[in-house]
């Protein structure tokens, strides 16, 4: 399993696929991993994750590429949820295995950089019944313009 | 038959509709004209991308779509 990407429409356990990701990787020596969930500290009531089928997962097939690529890894796991969520709820996991810790966190730090504002999704946030479409802050592409 | 637009993120909330039929063949003057007002407004702006059967154009204004073709149109992304 050196690579494994995945759009969930249901909630998914990231400690459950991330111990499964690290027993189908035995010995690999480093593992990190990072999970983003819906925050519960001020009003956002709901979250919602749109996506578009003909691009969204082909796309991050291919960040995926781009990072075993880039990275000396063993394997890596996408793991992005689309549909409505609710506070607590995860939204995007993402595991990298390795010989070595560099290349393991730095993987996982080069994933989250690229989904945030260069992957095909679109995100909303319910507050006080309304709706409002969130759009990367410039430091989500700060961040990303670092591993240009 | 005709070309099918697909609304993406905060482009779906101006048109209203997730899609919409037009006539085809459609270039960019046809698109345009085809949306009037804030979601015209809206998708000529930089940051809004179009793709055609899966395949993101790299020059919006080439657009050349034909019958069955499905084109979408990609407001500035969000995700994680």
């Amino acid at each position: 399993m050196a690579r494994e990407v995945r759009l969930s429409e249901v909630a998914f356990d990231p400690a459950a696929l991330t111990a499964a990701f690290a027993a189908a990787h035995p010995g690999h020596g480093a593992l990190a991993s990072f999970v983003g969930q819906v925050r519960g500290d001020d009003a956002v009531k709901a979250l919602e994750l749109s996506h578009y089928g003909p691009l969204t997962l082909a796309g991050m097939e291919a960040l995926a590429d781009q990072a075993l690529a880039r990275f000396d890894l063993l394997g890596l796991l996408i793991v992005h949820r689309v549909g409505e969520m609710r506070p607590g709820e995860s939204i995007v996991l993402v595991a990298a295995a390795a010989r070595h810790r560099r290349a393991a966190i730095e993987a996982v730090d080069y994933a989250m950089d690229h989904l945030k504002s260069d992957a095909w999704f679109w995100k909303r946030e319910r507050r006080g019944g309304e709706w409002r479409w969130i759009e990367p802050r410039a430091e989500d592409h700060a961040d990303l313009a670092r591993w240009r | 038959m005709p070309v099918k637009l697909v609304f993406l993120g905060k482009l779906a909330d101006l048109a209203g509709v997730p899609t919409l039929d037009v006539a085809a063949p459609l270039d960019w003057a046809g698109l345009i004209a085809a949306l009037p007002g804030p979601l015209g407004e809206a998708v000529q702006g930089d940051r809004v991308k179009l793709a055609v059967g899966g395949t993101v154009l790299a020059d919006k204004t080439a657009l050349d779509a034909l019958d069955g073709n499905e084109v979408a149109l990609l407001p500035p992304v969000s995700g994680g």
